[in-house]
This record gives C-alpha cells, structure tokens and sequence, in this order.
C-alpha cells in the first residue's frame, strides 16, 4: 500500500449535548473505514492526544452563547480548510436558543447563586452568524449516515447527498402511513428537511422537527390547518419553539401565533 | 364466471404461493390498510372498512366480515412495480480504470391481489411508459414479466374516489389475469371470478369452481352499476386539458396553492407519479461507487435545480406543474390523463388540498352557468390530537 497523509478530521465542541459528535464514535461498523480514510487529529470526546492543525475537515457541534466561543469560533475557522457545522445547535442555536425569545439574564437571577459570575450572550446562535461554513448538516442528534456522506463528500470532492426536501419523502418511502390523515395527530414532518429517516412516525409518533425547516417550508398553512384542528396559538408556539426554534420560518411561525392577529408574510 | 367461496380462495393464494409468487395483498398495519406480504385470506382486512375524506382515513370495524369492503389506502402498486430505492449499478476503480458491475435484477415474482380498477388503470400507464418503444425500463420490465394480477371490483366507492369522472372504474378493465367481485347473497360469501389471461384461466381450472347463475352475474351487473353512482367526488374532464394549458398565468393559482406545504405526499401516493432521481454514492476512500434510483417528487426544490439554480423556486409553480401535468400535459406526452381517479392525493394530503375542487373551478370559471364539478359529503374534521 503507498503511504499517503491521510487527510485531518478535528472535532471542536461550543454549546451542545455532546450527542453529535458520539454519532461519529456511533458509526461502530465504519469507523475503522474512517479511520482508515482518515487521521482524526482532534476529538477530545475519543482522545486526549491532539494533533496541531491545520485541519483539512472541521466539525463544529454547538452553537454559540459566551464572549468566549463567539471569539473562539473565529480561530477554529483560520485552522480549518472545510469547516462543517453538526446539529441543531450549531445550525440553528438548538434548544438553548429558547432564551433569545426571553430575558437571559432572569433565567441566570434564577437559576445561579451568583448571577455576576456568568458571562453569557443573550442570544444563542448557530456558527454560520459568526464565521464562513461550508455545510450545515442538520438534526437533534444528526444522522450518522448522513455524517458519513458528508465526509465522504468534502473527502471525495463531490456534493453532499443531503436532500432538503420534507421528512414526508422519507416516511411515505418508508411505507409509513400518515399520522396526521391516519390518527389526527399533529406532525411537523410536512415543513421539516428529511434526513432522520421518518423515525417517529414509525412509531406513531408525530414530527418534532429535530433536522428544521424544510427548503421552501409553509409553516403558516400547517400552523393554520393545526388551528382548525383545535390547536391554540399557544400550542402552536410550543409546536415550532423545539431544538429549531430560531430556524427562521420556524421561528417566525412561533413569534406571529403570539402577536394578536397572525397574518401570513 | 365462475364462483369461488372463502376456502377456494384461500387455495388461490397457496396456488400461488407454490408457484413460486411472493403474493402481495391488502392487511392492516398502523390504522390504515397497507399493501404487504399475505399468506392466506385471513391476512386480508377481514371485516376492515374505512372512511376517507380530505385530510383523512379512518379505519372501521364493520360485521359482515367481508374481505375488500375498503378503497384504496395510502399504499399503491408501484412500491413493488417501481420501488422506492434502486440499485441501478455498482462500479470500482481497477488497474486506472472504472469497472463497472451491473446489478442483477430481481427474480422475485409478484402476485398483486385486490388491485382496484384504477390501480388497474395505473399500472396500464406505467406500462405504456416503461415498457415502449425504445424506453425500456429494465428493472420495470423484470417486475412486470412474472406479474399476476388478481383485480377486485369496486361495489362501495370512497368519498374521495372519482374514477367513472377518469373511466377507469370502478369494474375492471383489461390488464387481470383473474377479477373478483366480492359479493353477500343470503349469507353466503363469496366472489363472482372471472379470468382475463391464459394464466388466469388456469388457476381457475386449478381451483375448480362451480359456474355462477346468470341471475347472480345480472344482479352483480346491477351494483357494479349502482356503484358508479355513488362516487364521492367528479371531475368534468371535458375540455380540462386545454383549460389547464392556458392557466399558465391564472390567478386562481395563487389561491389554489396557499395551504400547499410541498411536502411531496400527494406525488408518493400517486399510483401513476413516477418520477425518480439518480444518485452516485461513493465509499470514504473513493474506491467503490453505486449509483441509485430514488423516487423525487416535482414539489422538491432539487427536483427543478439546473446550472444557476432550482427552476420552481415557488409552491405556486410545484403545485402548479403537478396539477397541470397530471391533468394536461400528460395526455401529449404519454397518451392519457396521468390521473386514474383513485383519490388518493386528496385523502392522504396532511392538509386536505382536493385536486377535483381545484379542477372544477377552472370549469366553473369558463362556464360559471353549468353544472360544477361537485365536492360532495364532506365532513367536519376531527379534532386533533397536539404533539406536546
């Protein structure tokens, strides 16, 4: 075998769970293929042995809600070649992006003893406000398969397979008959992007909308359709406020049901 | 014509089943009658009805524990015919060069039971399409060769069916290798047979049933009539093509298209929509490569994307094209409407957009003084259940 250097994967985590970057510890069966593509060269979650950048491939899990990683951010961006950010957080400010419809300070007067030693931003924002990203690759937590694909695309020098269109697409190839027709239930899978694989629906569950907003999403027409079900606006406000709420239509839907007289844009 | 009770039908399906036939039918899953694997007649929704109106299916218990008392669920043929997911070839790098290895087609063989007569209608289409001239879809051609239909007429039309308005229904036309109507007579079940190919006739010959009256053939006449009335939905037909063509820039569209989520659902129930998109997918070191057939839909944005960008930017123009190919353009390219009347897309719409509602208004718009097109027996929706 000819001995190339292995293109380097580093892995930096802001404000998340952890649980996007495990999707890559996750892939079990392909890891040893990834390894073998190659050199992961920064991934404190797997290893406390660091490689010095540059960095071909980064994977940016978080989004970003102190002073600190808002500066950080930049310097991970000069390390890398192809920056890619991971999951909800850092694509849309995941479920922490609550508090940029509230008064962040009252939650910390509540929440710590000593308010004065917490240095956060009143927003909680994804990467892409800050820094150049090469691709966002949605989900709460992301599909590992599709972590693989995109990888295997910034690897491959193609495009990345990720489609964009509705978690219906996935769910009727699934042959999974619809929750809303079938039951009445309320699903968001209609104005959410694909890539979960239409899991819960498969088990009779309606859509969270955990990869956002689907390319060309109707939220107002679902919302309305919702509202004719019986569903009130404060319902339909906790409905779009999940781990995308500050997607955009997302989140404009969830901020027109709360003024008095939602009308579409 | 011949007569077949509930134990000659379940002979049907070990016949079948020892002729080597993965033999496909209606059974209930998850509140809806999906098409699956069957292995004997007590697979089938055995005393199942459903209710279907836009925007909703219910599934309902009824007594006289029939077999095929339902319409059509979320599930059509072309899962089998044309599956979601293809392999279409593999390929790998070898001494510089690509090789590539070609995907063995399946040999499996299918034996579609209680295909309606605009399912029927459906796959006459996909025949006319992928089987044609010098457009042959190979895997199609694969499915399709080994392929035993066993139709079943339609005697308790849906609301939202429509298919006298396409002519495909609800008694079968040509396509069947055998067609049954399930019928009640001073209680006895069973099913009116009758063979439409050589293969029919002999599964016929196997199974050994006794010819039916022609009092019984008469009275089965009659309600194959009497159904074709009580279709819950129509569509005038006449002149719409045309209608259609010059609706380019009709405002009505904007209208009609308000509530579209373009979520693609409507185009995956559809029996006829066929549309698919091909990607390669590679393997992390670049070595090896498959290329793979996926079903699209005309409401996706990657489905109009050219150099430069997605072509069908709005819902508008989606929802537009589909409506106006289905209904229209179709009939230039492919010889007949793209639309069967099964109903479906409106049913199975998560918000209940009616392609007959919106068909008869360009109608009505022309001739406001004629009979519209009619939207009947709609119900008051049920009240949903929040997710959280």
């Amino acid at each position: 075998m000819k001995s190339v250097k292995k293109p380097k994967i580093a892995v930096w985590k802001f404000a998340s769970c952890d649980g996007c970057q495990l999707s890559l510890l996750d892939c079990e069966d392909e890891l040893l293929d990834v390894v073998g593509a190659v050199e992961i060269a920064y991934f404190l979650e797997a290893s406390r042995a660091t490689i010095k950048g540059p960095y071909n491939i980064s994977l940016v899990e978080g989004s970003i809600t102190t002073p600190h990683d808002a500066e950080r951010i930049h310097r991970v961006r000069r390390v890398s070649k192809h920056l890619i950010a991971i999951g909800a957080c850092a694509t849309a400010g995941g479920i922490q992006a609550l508090r940029n419809f509230a008064d962040v300070e009252q939650f910390t007067r509540m929440v710590y003893p000593n308010p004065q030693y917490i240095s956060t931003l009143n927003k909680s924002t994804p990467i892409s406000d800050h820094i150049k990203v090469d691709f966002e690759l949605r989900g709460c937590p992301i599909n590992k398969y599709q972590l693989l694909e995109v990888i295997n695309a910034f690897l491959n020098e193609r495009q990345p397979l990720i489609p964009a269109y509705s978690v219906c697409m996935e769910c009727k190839q699934a042959g999974t008959p619809c929750l809303m027709v079938s039951r009445g239930a309320a699903c968001l899978g209609p104005v959410t992007q694909a890539g979960c694989g239409a899991i819960c629906p498969a088990h009779q569950r309606g859509c969270f909308g955990c990869y956002g907003p689907k390319e060309a999403a109707n939220p107002f027409a679902l919302a309305e359709y919702f509202k004719g079900g019986g569903i009130n606006d404060e319902k339909l406000v906790r409905l779009f406020r999940g781990f995308n709420a500050f997607a955009d239509p997302f989140r404009q839907e969830s901020e027109r049901r709360q003024s008095p007289e939602p009308v579409r844009d | 014509m011949v007569l077949l009770d509930r134990n000659t039908l379940n002979q049907m399906f070990e016949a079948l089943a020892e002729s080597g036939f993965t033999v496909i039918g209606p059974t209930v899953r998850d509140n809806a009658i999906v098409l699956d694997r069957v292995n004997s007649i007590n697979d089938l929704p055995v005393g199942w009805t459903d209710d279907q109106e836009r925007g909703a299916y219910r599934l309902k218990q009824e007594t006289a524990g029939a077999f095929f008392n339902f319409t059509n669920g979320p599930h059509s043929w072309k899962r089998f015919l044309y599956p979601p997911q293809l392999t279409l070839f593999n390929a790998r790098r070898r001494n510089g060069d690509i090789e590539l290895i070609p995907e063995k087609p399946t040999d499996e063989k299918f034996a579609l039971i209680g295909v309606r007569p605009c399912d029927l209608a459906a796959i006459g289409i996909h025949d006319r399409i992928f089987l044609k001239d010098h457009h042959v879809d190979t895997d199609y051609r694969e499915r399709r060769k080994n392929l035993f239909i066993v139709a079943v007429n339609c005697l308790n039309p849906g609301n939202t069916c429509f298919c006298t308005s396409m002519g495909t229904g609800p008694t079968a036309g040509t396509g069947y290798d055998l067609v049954l109507t399930e019928l009640f007579d001073e209680d006895q079940h069973h099913f009116l047979a009758g063979t439409g190919s050589v293969a029919g006739t002999k599964m016929l010959e196997k199974l050994s049933a006794p010819p039916a009256s022609p009092a019984l053939l008469h009275h089965c006449d009659e309600m194959l009539k009497e159904a074709a009335t009580k279709m819950g939905r129509n569509i005038r037909t006449d002149e719409l093509a045309d209608m259609l063509r010059e609706s380019f820039d009709d405002p009505y569209w904007q209208e009609a298209s308000a509530a579209c989520l373009s979520c693609g659902n409507c185009t995956m129930v559809c029996p006829t929509c066929f549309c698919a998109t091909v990607e390669d997918v590679t393997d992390l070191t670049g070595e090896t490569a498959t290329r793979v057939r996926r079903w699209d839909s005309c409401f996706n944005g990657e489905f109009s994307y050219i150099h430069g960008g997605i072509l069908r930017q709005s819902t508008l123009s989606r929802y537009r094209q589909w409506v106006t190919h289905k209904l229209s353009s179709w009939e230039e390219q492919f010889g007949s409407s793209g639309c069967v009347g099964c109903g479906r897309c409106i049913t199975w719409c998560p918000v209940g957009i009616d392609i007959t509602e919106v068909a008869g208004k360009f109608w009505e718009k022309k001739y406001p003084s004629r009979k519209k097109a009619a939207t009947k027996r709609q119900q008051p929706r049920e009240v949903l259940i929040p997710v959280n």
